[in-house]
């Protein structure tokens, strides 16, 4: 009997829920339409008439509202794909240093952790924008003539025009994430029993490949999920974007609303396509996952 | 000089100001004999045979092994000299989890040694029959008893072909009946004219295979002598205490 009470206050409970839902949803629609913004998409279609700064496809101010949205997203893609990598590279390094018996190693890696750790990445980006990029005025820094030169402009790298707004944000989500994925490496590594460093170094294996082939195989499994949270936060920072000037799918999709007035599409627009990027993540991740699961036969 | 395995001269480590862990240690072990290291825990003698190929770093003293001379001064070029020269098993085993027993056991002759990959895979699986596992040889680890995964352990070390075997409490993990696998592996190497510096609390094992027993207590060398005269006749008191209370057992 009481089941039964139990199931129907349920029940009437979901049904509360339904009709609020549908009063509110109701009620935007009428208002919607008031305003002359009932909920379509067929406003894709129209020229978006603003230009946009860095396209990698074929794009001008004639072309589609969708063709724009979808430059702001292959826009997001490249930064944040770029991001991953160099994030990756500075998170392994920084994670290998910090569990170094190298003092300097150890102690550079821990006041980068630190530092980076404990500000905003908000500020960081600034930074990078202002200060590191726009900084330079009409300096122009060359490391390496003919390969590498850096300005305010960007980044001139082996012909490969990087924007400032571009480097800047890449810099940052890179440099950010990287603090973070150096202490989840940190933690896989500690993972590991001592007994198992012991056990390469008495059989005379240096410390390189003792690392590579037995250390970091075992670290893996403990890595990865953390890492792959990691990345998440990288893609969804990416939407800080706005903050240097660059144009990812948020940037763009702000200026969208203000030239259209369609702040509920183009927000369910953003939504999905960004859940669209990190199911892509998730699941890459999830491969890699099993692949280290499998080739880790003894779990 | 070219009769001594290793050798330690005032040998000293400690972990805190006045407590030590070795204390002025002074031991000499010839080629192709056994010593045996006992003492209750905490006494030093792990301490000691991980100071002989450099896992565990010292503060005053030597340590001279094959040769080649260490001292306080962690040099990582020598040390790595006498780990390929010098085998090591652990109490835990240390095998490493995601590599098949073949793959444990060929690693290092291939990283370290350069050897051809037919040619380690073939001394593995010789090893393996000598250790009655070579049906095991495409397992990982984790499907191994303790006493097969020791007696992997052991084929790991032996594939260097080292000139010195340090064994650190190698049974201390194993089931009672298992004991016996790993220390018949042990008799038979020391038949075979091995040097070997063993930790153990197997009376039976030094009795039989000893040259040499040599019982440690608080980081210090109580006394040195053969099994027959320190197992019957212990010298000092300290030492006929932990016979006693290991015969008890």
């Amino acid at each position: 009997m009481k089941q039964f009470n139990k199931l129907y206050f349920q029940l009437a409970l979901l049904a509360a829920v339904f009709i609020l839902l549908a009063i509110l949803i109701n009620n935007l629609t009428i208002n919607l339409s008031r305003a002359g913004l009932e909920f379509s998409f067929s406003w894709l279609y129209r020229p978006a008439s603003f230009a946009l700064a860095e396209h990698p496809l074929p794009y001008s101010p004639s072309d589609s509202y969708a063709w724009a949205l979808f430059m702001g997203w292959l826009n997001s893609l490249k930064v944040i794909i770029v991001s991953l990598f160099l994030a990756t590279c500075i998170g392994v390094f920084m994670g290998l240093a910090r569990t170094s018996n190298n003092t300097i190693l150890n102690f550079t890696s821990a006041i980068y952790i630190t530092i980076i750790r404990q500000t905003p990445l908000l500020l960081q980006l600034m930074f990078w924008y202002f200060v590191a990029f726009l900084g330079l005025r009409d300096n122009t820094f060359t490391p390496l003539k003919g390969i590498l030169s850096i300005s305010n402009q960007g980044i001139e790298l082996l012909g490969l025009n990087l924007s400032s707004e571009f480097s800047a944000l890449l810099f940052g989500l890179s440099v950010f994430a990287g603090a973070y994925i150096a202490e989840v490496v940190r933690g896989g590594i500690l993972s590991v029993s001592t007994g198992q460093w012991e056990a390469f170094r008495s059989l005379g294996l240096p410390e390189s490949s003792g690392l590579y082939k037995i250390i970091i195989p075992q670290a893996l499994p403990a890595i990865i999920p953390g890492l792959t949270s990691q990345y998440l936060n990288l893609a969804k920072n990416s939407t800080l974007a706005i903050a240097v000037g660059y144009s990812d799918i948020y940037a763009v999709n702000d200026t969208v609303i203000n030239q259209t007035g369609r702040a509920v599409e183009s927000f369910i627009i953003l939504l999905v396509s960004f859940l669209i990027l990190n199911l892509i993540i998730t699941n890459g991740m999830e491969i890699i996952n099993r692949m280290t699961l499998n080739t880790n036969k003894y779990q | 000089m070219d009769h001594i395995a290793v050798r330690t001269k005032k040998l000293s480590k400690s972990y805190t100001q006045g407590l030590y862990a070795l204390d002025d240690i002074s031991i000499q072990v010839d080629h192709g004999k056994v010593l045996v290291v006992m003492g209750p825990s905490g006494s030093g003698k792990s301490t000691l045979i991980r100071t002989f190929n450099g896992l565990e770093p010292f503060d005053e003293g030597e340590v001279n092994v094959l040769g080649i001379q260490i001292d306080s001064t962690y040099d990582e070029r020598k040390i790595r000299k006498i780990r390929k020269r010098v085998g090591m098993v652990f109490q835990q085993f240390n095998l490493f989890p995601h590599l098949s027993i073949l793959e444990n056991i060929t690693l290092a002759p291939i990283q370290v040694q350069k050897r051809r990959p037919i040619e380690a895979e073939e001394h593995a699986m010789h090893l393996l029959s000598q250790m009655g596992i070579a049906t095991h040889s495409s397992k990982y680890p984790s499907q191994l008893s303790g006493g097969e995964q020791q007696r992997v352990a052991i084929a790991r070390a032996l594939a260097l072909k080292p000139e010195l075997l340090l064994f650190d409490e190698p049974t201390s993990a194993l089931d009672p009946e298992r004991v016996n696998e790993v220390l018949d592996v042990m008799r038979r190497l020391a038949k075979q004219g091995m040097t070997m510096v063993v930790v153990t609390h197997e009376v039976a094992f030094a009795k039989e295979v000893a040259d040499q027993v040599l019982f440690m207590d608080a980081g210090k060398v109580i006394e040195t002598s053969t099994p027959d005269l320190f197992f019957s006749n212990a010298q000092h008191e300290r030492s006929r205490r932990f016979l006693n209370q290991i015969e008890k057992k």
